[in-house]
């Protein structure tokens, strides 16, 4: 009687002492990153102040005359992530599921690094790879296929018109969605890979095809990883700096809507003028760009975790 | 075509597609490696692995970025590791419905997003601007915050996919939760949580813009970590950016041991993990 | 495998040993600020470090960057390809002096024109960024060279994306020689462009301009010339058309009145039958009262080095060293860094 109390009172302080500590650390980073977010908004308060909720819609980038206006950036950075997630996301199914369902034992482990791989490739290797490989030969080869064929479109076709140059919203959009396929499709593999034999052997046992394995009872199993494995890509996406930098081409005019065309990202704004800014509210324009990037991060997140609970509600499993 | 049939060409379909989007992302790799190794081909020799970085025109190598961009890479990832597993147990076992768990996990998410120099600056502002010069331990810092929120993310997720089936025949067993998450639950998710901490490693390792406001870096060698210390990402972006030929060549030599070190060290974590877990 | 590792860890043991042996008096200088000198800076640090064991390093984080360091004393130096005023440097208690000069030239990229072959008025160029001439075959560009034919093209403008002194130099010169420019647009290390397509650093400049067809760009000489690319020439204030380099940069340099407070010089569109138009000084900065008084006259001793021994490597790397008569005026102007005492940290001449 007397040994098992006290083997429980030894159990209570070990769960005592390992919940508190996991509490700790996640306190820290609560702190740590709750820091970056205020710090973000004093940096950005003397902007917040003069331009208002203005900023979020001004067209306006004009250093000198100490303009400055968000509207530009905003949209390079939601349609190149945007442009990069329609790509990276099938893409990165397919290999994760080539990876767990068709490929032979020895070779998933080489292939597997060999798309982790993609992710160490240094950001600005891919900027530059980007603007003296990647653009050439797409403004040579592929632009002009698609003015041709995608361009001629009824609504769509305004997309893909305009002079091949080669960078731009679309070239930078490309670049990051291979930035981003190592990202989702490990995540994706991984979780894939985790989902309970017994599940996908009692789909095989009605005779299901691999296809409808995959479809019906893995990704719905995995679903909360596979969206947090695209939350994870889209981080990447969103917050890339060096590559898209490169290949935007930094107008900051709204010459229309084609893809074609050269544009700006808050990241890559950041990136470029944070060094060079001399003026006070140049600076804190800047970072107030940082606290709207934020701020769209928070939403789209939101967005899906809306998401998750409405796909968990209709399966019926507690939220 | 009846039923069966259709579904059976719906799934030679699919499975094609896979194919073919496995040998998309291939082929990115291999050219991009192409262009790298064509590039730096000329620069790779012991001298890259010797000697200092140059000025144009001399002779020199990475050596003093190599070794600053270890040990920044490195000690950044121990320290960040750690409080990301940490703090994703806390996320997954026990802060699923507390409001300390949701908007961690909350702002955890919208940090994967950061762009590093916004993560840069930040340490910039806390870390050198109140001691008064760049260092190598606010590179540190700064890789640290890069790789918390991946290593929190991976572990969280993949905590969250273990079946309760398995935490319940532990807790029958009359084990403790600690017990339960420490050496089993954990263990289930290693390897996801492996790949989490290899893509935050890969990442951090060729990341410019975090170093630049905080470990500055040094043209010359230095192991003091209170002082600016040379790093790879750096001392590439400044040579292949300039237009000398000789630093061109250094810069994309620098970008190839970048990608092989990342490859061998992903290569090296795999095999080491499967001993572990086979004895 | 042992004899690659001996190879390796031995001369690597001993160059720690070696390194670590130095004695202790060996200076350790940070410097940082514009990326336009960064290389020469690299380079005299490298033969200073050669001739006394002092390390001098010096990072390239851009001229604002270097403001801002120097300011809040995380640097022992800054560097600015940008003067401040006066009464930016008082505010902050700072002073500065030019290290080196360099130029910058417009990069073409038509078919059928070599480099040189192409001239430029001022008008033409700053209309050329206003968007106001478009093709290459228009009137006023034509007039201009009549031996050439000029294609019925778009001209492609390309500008810097990111904020710079070389951007800052050529709105300035934009701004002295348009008045429609200075009005529009204005001078800064960043502007708001009317056209053109935003290339990151020299390097994507002149790479947007070697890939599309009819581009134009400015970049740095060193630039253009490693990289054999086409440039113009651009009529100087005096109406010649003198060839970018070393001689013309060391004419238009020549006129700059440096005996002027504080060296706020911007050497922009300077007199002289033979000055290069687009020519700028860049500019050390430090805090005129030292908290380090060592470190400063180690910063001091450095530059007093590169001036006596760094010229021929200047002129390697197509910069341009300072004429000997701005050297003097430098070396008065270090007697106003003092230490906390009021005394002066410069002890040489």
């Amino acid at each position: 009687m007397a040994a098992s109390a006290i083997t429980k009172r030894k159990r209570n302080l070990g769960d005592f002492v390992f919940s508190n500590l996991t509490r700790a650390f996640a306190l820290v980073t609560l702190a740590m990153l709750g820091g970056i977010v205020v710090s973000l908004v004093i940096g950005s308060w003397p902007a917040i102040r003069r331009f208002g909720l203005g900023f979020l819609w001004s067209g306006e980038w004009n250093p000198p005359m100490e303009q400055f206006g968000a509207l530009i950036p905003i949209y390079g950075t939601l349609v190149t992530s945007l442009i990069a997630l329609v790509i990276a996301v099938p893409v990165s199914f397919g290999i994760a599921l080539f990876l767990t369902e068709l490929a032979p034992p020895w070779l998933k482990r080489p292939l597997g690094i060999a798309i982790e791989l993609l992710a160490g490739i240094p950001s600005i290797v891919y900027g530059m790879w980007g603007l003296l490989v990647f653009a050439p030969v797409f403004s040579k080869y592929v632009q002009p296929l698609m003015a041709d064929t995608l361009g001629r479109l009824p609504v769509f076709g305004e997309l893909f018109s305009g002079a091949p140059l080669g960078i731009g919203i679309l070239s930078a959009g490309i670049v990051l969605a291979i930035m981003t396929i190592p990202f989702i499709a490990s995540v994706m593999r991984d979780v894939f890979d985790v989902t309970p034999a017994m599940l996908k052997e009692s789909a095989y046992g009605v005779g299901a095809t691999t296809w409808e394995v995959v479809w019906n009872v893995v990704l719905p199993y995995t679903k909360v990883g596979v969206i947090g494995g695209i939350m994870l890509g889209l981080g990447r996406a969103l917050g890339e700096t060096m590559a898209v930098t490169f290949l935007i081409g930094n107008m900051n005019f709204f010459n229309g809507v084609s893809l074609f065309l050269p544009g700006n990202s808050i990241a890559s704004a950041l990136a470029n003028e944070f060094a060079e800014a001399e003026s006070p509210i140049y600076t804190a324009s800047l970072i107030e760009l940082g606290l709207i990037l934020f701020f769209i991060t928070f939403i789209v997140l939101s967005l899906s975790k809306l998401l998750l609970s409405r796909l968990s509600r209709q399966e019926g499993s507690k939220t | 075509m009846n039923l069966r049939q259709q579904r059976k060409l719906v799934n030679r379909v699919a499975l094609t597609l896979s194919l073919l989007a496995m040998s998309f992302g291939l082929f990115w790799l291999f050219w991009i490696l192409l262009t790298t190794f064509d590039l730096g081909f000329a620069s790779l020799s012991l001298k890259l692995f010797t000697q200092m970085t140059p000025a144009p025109g001399s002779e020199g190598g990475l050596l003093n970025a190599i070794v600053g961009s270890l040990l920044l890479v490195s000690l950044g990832t121990l320290l960040g590791t750690p409080i990301g597993i940490m703090a994703g147990i806390y996320l997954a076992e026990y802060g699923q419905h507390t409001w300390l768990g949701n908007v961690t996990s909350f702002i955890n998410d919208i940090m994967l997003s950061a762009p590093s120099i916004i993560i840069g600056l930040f340490v910039y502002a806390i870390y050198v601007a109140q001691v008064g010069h760049f260092s190598g331990y606010s590179g540190v810092v700064a890789i640290a915050m890069l790789v918390i929120p991946v290593v929190v993310s991976a572990t969280a997720n993949m905590l969250k996919l273990v079946p309760d089936s398995l935490r319940e025949a532990v807790f029958a067993l009359g084990s403790p939760k600690w017990v339960v998450i420490s050496k089993v639950t954990l263990r289930a998710s290693l390897a996801g949580i492996l790949t989490g901490v290899l893509l935050a490693v890969a990442r951090v390792s060729g990341e410019t813009a975090p170093l630049l406001f905080t470990a500055l870096s040094n043209q010359f060698w230095t192991l003091d970590m209170n002082k600016p210390i040379a790093n790879l990402p750096v001392t590439i972006f400044k040579f292949a950016m300039s237009p000398y030929s000789d630093w061109q060549e250094i810069a994309w030599g620098g970008v190839f041991l970048i990608t092989m070190g990342v490859l061998s060290l992903n290569i090296l974590a795999r095999v080491l993990f499967r001993q572990k877990h086979r004895s | 495998m042992l004899a690659r590792f001996k190879s390796i860890v031995l001369p690597l043991t001993a160059a720690s040993m070696v390194l670590t042996a130095v004695p202790a008096i060996a200076a350790e200088i940070t410097g940082a600020g514009a990326s336009f000198p960064a290389p020469i800076y690299a380079k005299w640090a490298e033969a200073y470090h050669n001739a006394t064991s002092n390390k001098i390093n010096y990072q390239s984080i851009g001229s604002g960057g270097g403001i801002k360091q120097i300011t809040a004393k995380t640097v022992d130096f800054g560097a600015s390809d940008m003067p401040l005023t006066p009464e930016h440097l008082n505010k902050d208690g700072l002073m500065q002096f030019p290290a080196v000069i360099g130029g910058e030239v417009l990069v073409i990229n038509v078919a059928g024109i070599k480099p040189g072959e192409m001239h430029l008025t001022p008008a033409a160029l700053a209309d050329i960024y206003l968007g106001k001439i478009v093709k290459w075959n228009d009137k006023a560009i034509a007039t201009l060279n009549p031996t050439l034919s000029l294609p019925d093209q778009a001209i492609a403008v390309v500008r810097r994306s990111d904020g710079s002194g070389t951007t800052f130099i050529f709105t300035n010169y934009l701004s002295k020689v348009s008045p429609e420019w200075k009005q529009k647009v204005g001078e800064g290390t960043a502007v708001q462009w009317p056209v053109g397509l935003g290339g990151k650093g020299n390097e994507g400049v002149s790479a947007f301009v070697q890939r599309i067809p009819g581009a134009i760009g400015y970049v740095e000489y060193a630039y253009a010339k490693q990289n054999k690319m086409t440039h113009t020439l651009l009529q100087n204030a005096a109406g010649n058309y003198p060839a970018p380099g070393d001689a013309s940069f060391k004419a238009a340099a020549a006129y700059a009145d440096w005996g002027k407070s504080a060296f706020y010089e911007i050497l922009t569109n300077e007199p002289g039958k033979d000055s290069w138009a687009i020519t700028g000084a860049t500019f050390i900065l430090m805090h005129k009262v030292q908290d380090k008084p060592a470190q400063a006259a180690e910063v001091l001793k450095f530059f007093d080095w590169s001036f006596k021994n760094g010229d021929k490597m200047a002129a390697d790397l197509d910069y341009v060293a300072l004429p000997d008569t701005l050297v003097k005026l430098i070396h008065t102007s270090w007697a106003n860094i003092k230490d906390g005492s009021g005394k002066s940290v410069w002890a040489g001449k």
